[in-house]
This record gives structure tokens, sequence and C-alpha cells, in this order.
């Protein structure tokens, strides 16, 4: 049975320094209020792994908590650049920052094979690119029937998985739907996980297209209401634009962004 | 007639290029909103596929991401990300891919990675592949959107993140990439295609008002026009209505 934890718990007992950290939740259900945590605990020396890096990844990077980023689309959608994720790979602020980069289809198919215990995925892709002279994860590969030459990816499989949730129920059974993206995965393929909830109820009642974690495959749940602000939770709130709107100045100067540091983060006592 | 900007006017332009009933991989952006535009005007019946998982979304409001709440409580289906590209993309079961660009060359091949020619030290980071690989290789077809100037428009790339026609003729068939490739780049000065025997982006149509030399000024290589060169109707007071329209709501939505 997955343990309910509060997030300053969950986060201490889940997340190392030094770990793979995969935070997951393509677009829709991004887990910022476990990130923040992060963040507060100054975790360091994260491997962080998400295929659209975002906001939150930003603010990670910004604060310090990254060595290595694996990743397929760094931006801040619709707005711009990350600021603080293109300063610490053009000018090594606040620390350097090695990356690995691949496509969307490429990581995705990453953490299903993590989550299907294989060493590698087998897609048509990257070909023609200079990603594989850049990646190393990508390799050439023939197929053992007909001989043709396909693409092959390493798996992922992160220490820990990090996704954010609609609920779950009392024993830690977890319910989320809308835009799923790669978070079943990611949960599958990772040793450990930590999820956080909107809330906690007593019963899952059914919902169209909605994938449910079992317990069993949840290290811990944590009841975080809001907790994917900005982004959005279907059938709780709507992406907050105008916070991703907002975050282009914060993000372009490191003194706001210390100033946000300072002020969202190490100000704020998590309740 | 009402006023508008090159932007606007290589949104129209876009936005025209799309058949109604096009199965249509979107990307974020300037493609995003011209085929919204696109599906407000003349083809009702286009099938937006985000790479968020979303089949036949059909939003009210313009998404400002590719995964907005919009997209997903409007489309036909919702499927996981694995599913996206692995079932759908990958088999070719998507038409035209739109994708935007950071850099284009010659051979419609496009960077959104990096600046500079040092990939560890690079003059801009830009965000990355995304997607836009396996679109450009998968989908039937590719329709470009990007504005032309010569910081954009290289001999080479930087970095190619995804590839158009490589080196030249028979590159695509070379590199076993089933789909055709990009067929039209349209910009804020009219439309490029790739010639049919050299592969070279030629520019073949340009908007109302522009002419030649501005399009070469404004290209990092020796641009050749066609001697047919057509022009580029300017957007319909019905067009320009349906663009603010559409941008209103994301207004409306923020």
């Amino acid at each position: 049975m997955a343990e309910l934890l509060s997030l300053p718990d969950a986060v201490a007992e889940v997340v190392r320094d030094g770990d793979s950290v995969a935070f997951e939740g393509f677009t829709h259900l991004i887990p910022f209020a476990a990130a923040h945590e992060v963040i507060r605990q100054k975790r360091r020396d994260l491997t962080v792994i998400r295929l659209t890096p975002d906001v939150i990844f930003d603010q990670l990077i910004g604060a310090g908590c990254v060595r290595k980023l694996v990743f397929s689309w760094g931006g801040n959608p619709g707005v711009g650049s990350l600021h603080r994720f293109r300063d610490a790979v053009e000018n090594d602020w606040p620390v350097p920052l090695e990356l690995e980069e691949h496509s969307h289809a490429g990581m995705a198919n990453r953490f299903a094979a993590g989550a299907s215990n294989l060493p590698f995925a087998v897609l048509r892709g990257y070909v023609g690119t200079d990603l594989p002279e850049r990646t190393p994860s990508i390799k050439p590969i023939e197929c053992p029937f007909t001989g043709e030459q396909l693409t092959a990816v390493s798996a992922l499989n992160p220490d820990v998985g990090v996704i954010h949730a609609q609920r779950a129920d009392r024993e830690g059974n977890v319910q989320l739907w809308g835009i799923v993206g790669v978070q079943k995965e990611t949960v599958l393929a990772s040793t450990r996980s930590l999820v956080t909830v909107e809330e906690i109820v007593d019963e899952l009642d059914p919902v169209p297209g909605a994938i449910v974690l079992p317990h069993w495959t949840v290290t811990c749940v944590v009841e975080a209401p809001r907790g994917a602000h900005p982004s959005y939770a279907q059938g709780y709130y709507d992406r907050d634009n105008e916070a991703y709107r907002a975050w282009d100045p914060i993000s372009r100067d490191r003194e706001k962004f210390q100033a946000w540091l300072e002020e969202d983060i190490y100000g704020a006592v998590h309740s | 007639m009402a006023q508008f900007t090159p932007d606007d006017f290589m949104t129209v332009a876009a936005a025209r290029a799309l058949r109604d009933g096009v199965t249509l991989f979107v990307g974020i952006g300037l493609p995003s909103t011209a085929a919204n535009l696109a599906r407000r005007t003349h083809a009702p019946n286009m099938v937006l596929i985000y790479e968020s998982g979303c089949i036949g979304s059909k939003p009210t409001t313009l998404p400002l991401s590719i995964g907005d709440g919009e997209l997903a409580v409007t489309s036909d289906s919702v499927v996981s990300v694995p599913e996206i590209f692995n079932y759908w993309l990958q088999p070719g079961r998507i038409e035209v891919g739109f994708l935007g660009a950071a850099q284009i060359d010659r051979f419609a091949n496009i960077n959104t990675t990096v600046i500079g020619s040092d990939y560890d030290k690079p003059k801009v980071r830009l965000p990355g592949a995304g997607g836009a690989p396996e679109i450009a290789a998968l989908c039937g077809e590719v329709i470009v959107i990007v504005r032309q100037n010569e910081r954009t428009f290289r001999e080479r790339v930087d970095f190619v993140t995804s590839v158009g026609y490589g080196d030249g003729p028979g590159s695509r068939e070379k590199l076993g990439l089933p789909g055709k490739g990009p067929v039209k780049v349209i910009t804020d000065l009219g439309v490029l295609e790739p010639d049919p025997d050299t592969c070279e982006l030629t520019m073949t149509q340009l908007h109302q008002g522009v002419d030649a030399e501005q399009a070469k000024a404004a290209t990092g290589w020796d641009l050749k026009v066609a001697d047919d060169l057509a022009t580029t109707d300017p957007p319909s007071d019905e067009e320009l209505a349906a663009l603010r329209d559409l941008l209103d709501t994301q207004k409306a939505a923020a």
C-alpha cells in the first residue's frame, strides 16, 4: 500500500541528492508543488528528466538543484524561452548544466521501455538529424527479421518518478484523466514514486478515459490541492496562462528570479 | 479595406494552404493559430492532432500551449504520448505536419536546437526538438510557417533538428524517410516551394506588395525566384475578422 504522507515528508523520504528524478505531466497535471518542495529542501546534483522542461524545470535549474537535464523540448509554451535554462547552458549559471537531448517520440519510448523492463526501445526516428551525434542514448539498430535500419533509444529507469493526479483513495490508488502524457510509464519505470493529488477521497468513481495506478505501484501519495498550478488539473482548475506569461520577466533576470525564490519558495511554508 | 500586418498576411496565407478534411499534426504558436483560423473559415472538417495526445480537437478558444484543457475536452479522443507518436504518427496515418522553425536552410532542413556552431557553448540555446523530427519524417507532407529574414533563412542550418531534403535530391530516399517532406514554406513575404529537380527552396509566390528583391535580401542564400511567380491575394475582410476573433478568444481566456 502506498504511504499517505505530507509533502515535506514525502520529498524527504524519496528524493535524495544525486538522484535521477522524472517529473512528468504533459502540459496538464505538472507536479509544481512537489518540485517547489524539492527546491525548498535544497536537493543538489539531480538528474532531472522530463519531455517538456517548461517553467517547472526553469525553476529547479535556476535554484541550483540540477546537474543534468534529460529532455526533448525546453520552452515556455506559447510564450518563449526558459531563461534560467538558457542562462545555465549559455553561461553556466548558477552551475553548469549537462544535457541529454531527445525528441518527444524518443523520450516517450524510453519511458515505455523502462516500464517494460527492456534495455531499449525501437522507433522510426532521428534519422538524418544531428541528434544521434550529440546524444549517446540514440543508436542505429538493424531489424533482425527484415534487415531494416531503425533507431534504438536506451530505456529510462529513474530513481524517482514524480507526477500529479486528480485524486487518490485512502489506500493510495491513484486516478488521473484528461491528457495523461507519459505519467503511467514514468511511475512504472521508476524505482520509487511520489504522486501528489488534488484530493484524497473515500471512493474513486469511474471517469471516462481515466487511468488508475494501483496502490502497490506507488511509493507515496500526498494531498496537495492546486499542486499542478500554474499548469492545470482537468475537472478542478484551468491552466493559468497569465502566470506562464508572468514568468517570462522573472526568468529573464537573475535578481528577479532570486527574489521569487526567497519569497515564493523559501519564504512559503507548506501547509 | 481593413489594416493588417505581415504576420496577419502570413497566418492567412498558411490557413489557405490547409485543405478541408485533412488530418493535421499541429505545432504550437504560428501553426496552431493558422490551423485554427482554417478550421473557422474554409476547413471546418479538418482533424487537428496535437502531440499532447489530442485527436480531433475543436477548440473554441486559441490554446497557448499544445496541451490546454480546451484541446482535451473538445477532442474526439485523447491518447497517451507514447501512443500518439507510435500508433498515430509513426505508421503515416497523419497527412500533413505543420511546423515552425528558428532556422531553415536551402533544402528546408529545420533547426530548433542551437544557434552557433558549438553545440556545447551555443550563442542561443533554443527549445529543442519536441515532436518535430518525427513529424518531419513521417507525416505525408509538411508545411512550414516561419518569418523570412537573413538570420532565419540560412545556406546551412547550424543544427539539423528535423530533416527537410537533407543534402538535396535523393536524400530522403537514402535516409528512408517515408513522408514527402516540406512542400510549402509560408512566410511573411510569400511562399517557397522545393524545386522539383534540385529540391532547393524557391520563391514561387509573393504576398501582394512584396517584391522579389525584398525576398532575396531576406534570404541567406542566393534565392531563386520562379519565372511564373504568383501573387497572394491580401487577407479578405472575412479572413481578418475571423483571425481577430480567434486571437481575442486567447486574450479572453487569459
